[in-house]
């Protein structure tokens, strides 16, 4: 693979940029190449490595973080792209020693066992839980007028985007499913 | 990854007009496949136009009965508008079965028309692409090419267009709307793309640097009576094997009106006007779509990996027709 970390250390203009975002509630500003993901800025200029670098290329799902509310791939991101917007990683979820509603029900129903992809499935769900709110649609919604029902198909499908290399899907399903209803 | 100056345009012609001027600009949406194709090393551009930020995100309801969908709106938003899923459920289903519910939320209506194929040699910086690099030849045609073209392809190029979206405009007779340095101007979505012939690095007849701005649905009270059906090598995100956009418009039995159009078997989303003639007039039956599907597949040549394309496309055919047909 060609790419990977940028080093955004000096203002080499015109190839970097100066970059203000919300992370988590906070303001933050940095410096980068333009090159640089928002994955990559996370990870490599702002501490936060919850997010993880998978494939690097959208399809695994573990960077996975809510750009303004929506959740995004943040390694097809370029950081330079989310200037004055707001960024909310898995260190965001809870406050500090604190755990989501959805991360409690991670752990009740054992639904990780490297954690590797966890951060993003985190992430993922939660965004997945606002959009099925919304009422959106996903393909396996029968009547597209009406209000979808989470099933445990629906379920799985909506959360087609994050892969898990040790498969614990049914558990995964269980906590978000649980985390749905309450 | 080749260094990059970004520019955030303040309009369209301000976009527009950073293309013209900069050889080696390219638009960035929602950068789903631009940012990979960037890392993969298969796209170079020294400047990105960001346009998602431009004021083309809104989805308006138009006089006539018909849609206007911004380039920027995005995919996900898209799927869920109120207008598409009750009008147009072939344009909402073919868009919840593409990618994944966070690529979605990040694909723009432009990009996903313009978007790359994603033919395995295309994207491999070492082996011979004519589309990535004119004359070095086609890896494909006697490579692994189970998941390429069936028809109209060309010695030069077998690559399939990957949209689901543009399959579905196909079938409505959707019109784009682009912009270029002469200004604002109308595409019919038939005249958008092109077969690859002899020119496999030129996807669309749109000239370098024109920039899409929205699309125009026209009315089409039948499309109320729509579908998408994709099938994938897993249940979900995965891009088709083969898939059918339909219309069907019945007077009683009859066909009164139909819209078929096919993707996963060429260079360009397949609007299958042969087999909307063979149907038209006549009392729907599967034979009759079946029928209709043979018609429209007489001219495919599979490749040497992907002959199954032709039973499949006819087997969806029948089944999209007959469920609209049962509705």
């Amino acid at each position: 693979m060609q790419g990977g970390p940028e080093n955004a250390t000096t203002t080499d203009e015109p190839y970097s940029s100066r970059v203000a975002f919300e992370v988590n509630g906070a303001s933050r500003e940095v410096t980068l190449d333009n090159r640089t993901t928002l994955l990559d800025a996370l990870r490599e200029h702002l501490d936060l490595t919850g997010a993880k670098k998978g494939c690097d290329h959208g399809q695994c799902g573990s960077c996975t973080v809510l750009l303004d509310g929506r959740r995004v791939k943040s390694c097809l991101v370029f950081a330079v792209t989310v200037d004055g917007q707001s960024v909310l990683t898995v260190e965001g979820l809870a406050g500090p020693g604190e755990l989501s509603p959805l991360q409690a029900a991670f752990i009740a129903h054992d639904a990780f066992q490297c954690g590797y992809c966890t951060p993003g499935q985190l992430c993922s769900a939660r965004g997945m839980l606002d959009e099925v709110s919304m009422g959106w649609p996903s393909a396996l919604t029968d009547d597209l007028n009406a209000p979808a029902e989470l099933t445990d198909v629906e379920i799985r499908e909506r959360m087609a985007g994050n892969l898990c290399r040790c498969a614990a899907y049914p558990h995964i399903v269980a906590a978000v499913r649980e985390t749905a209803a309450a | 990854m080749r260094a990059f100056r970004y520019h955030r345009p303040a309009d369209v012609a301000d976009a527009v007009a950073v293309l013209a001027a900069e050889p080696r600009a390219a638009y960035l949406g929602g950068g789903t496949n631009l940012v990979d194709l960037m890392k993969l090393g298969v796209q170079r551009p020294e400047v990105l136009v960001d346009v998602v930020r431009l004021p083309l995100d809104t989805v308006e309801e138009l006089p006539d009965g018909g849609l206007r969908i911004g380039a920027t709106v995005r995919n996900s938003d898209l799927a869920a508008h109120p207008v598409v899923r009750r009008d147009y459920p072939v344009l909402a289903r073919a868009l919840l079965a593409a990618a994944s519910g966070q690529l979605r939320n990040m694909a723009t209506t432009g990009g996903n028309l313009l978007q790359r194929t994603r033919c395995v040699y295309f994207q491999d910086t070492t082996k011979a692409c004519n589309k990535r690099e004119p004359g070095s030849g086609c890896a494909a045609l006697h490579g692994q090419n189970r998941d390429l073209a069936v028809l109209d392809w060309s010695e030069q190029c077998v690559a399939t267009h990957p949209s689901d979206l543009a399959v579905a405009l196909a079938a409505l007779d959707t019109v784009v709307q682009v912009h270029d340095t002469d200004g604002p101007r109308d595409v019919p979505i038939a005249d958008l793309y092109r077969s690859p012939g002899t020119h496999p690095e030129r996807e669309t007849t749109l000239a370098r640097g024109t920039l899409i701005t929205a699309v125009r649905l026209p009315p089409l009270p039948a499309a109320r009576r729509s579908t998408y059906l994709k099938v994938r090598d897993r249940a979900s995100f995965a891009f088709a094997a083969g898939s059918v956009a339909a219309v069907l418009d019945l007077d009683g039995d009859v066909v009164r009106d139909v819209r078929l159009a096919y993707g996963a078997v060429a260079h360009r989303p397949w609007r299958a006007y042969r087999a909307e003639q063979e149907l038209r007039g006549r009392p729907f039956s599967p034979e009759l779509a079946a029928r209709a599907a043979d018609a429209e597949l007489a001219e495919a040549r599979p490749l040497r990996h992907n002959g199954f394309k032709l039973p499949l496309t006819r087997a969806i055919t029948v089944r999209a027709l007959s469920e609209l047909a049962s509705a």
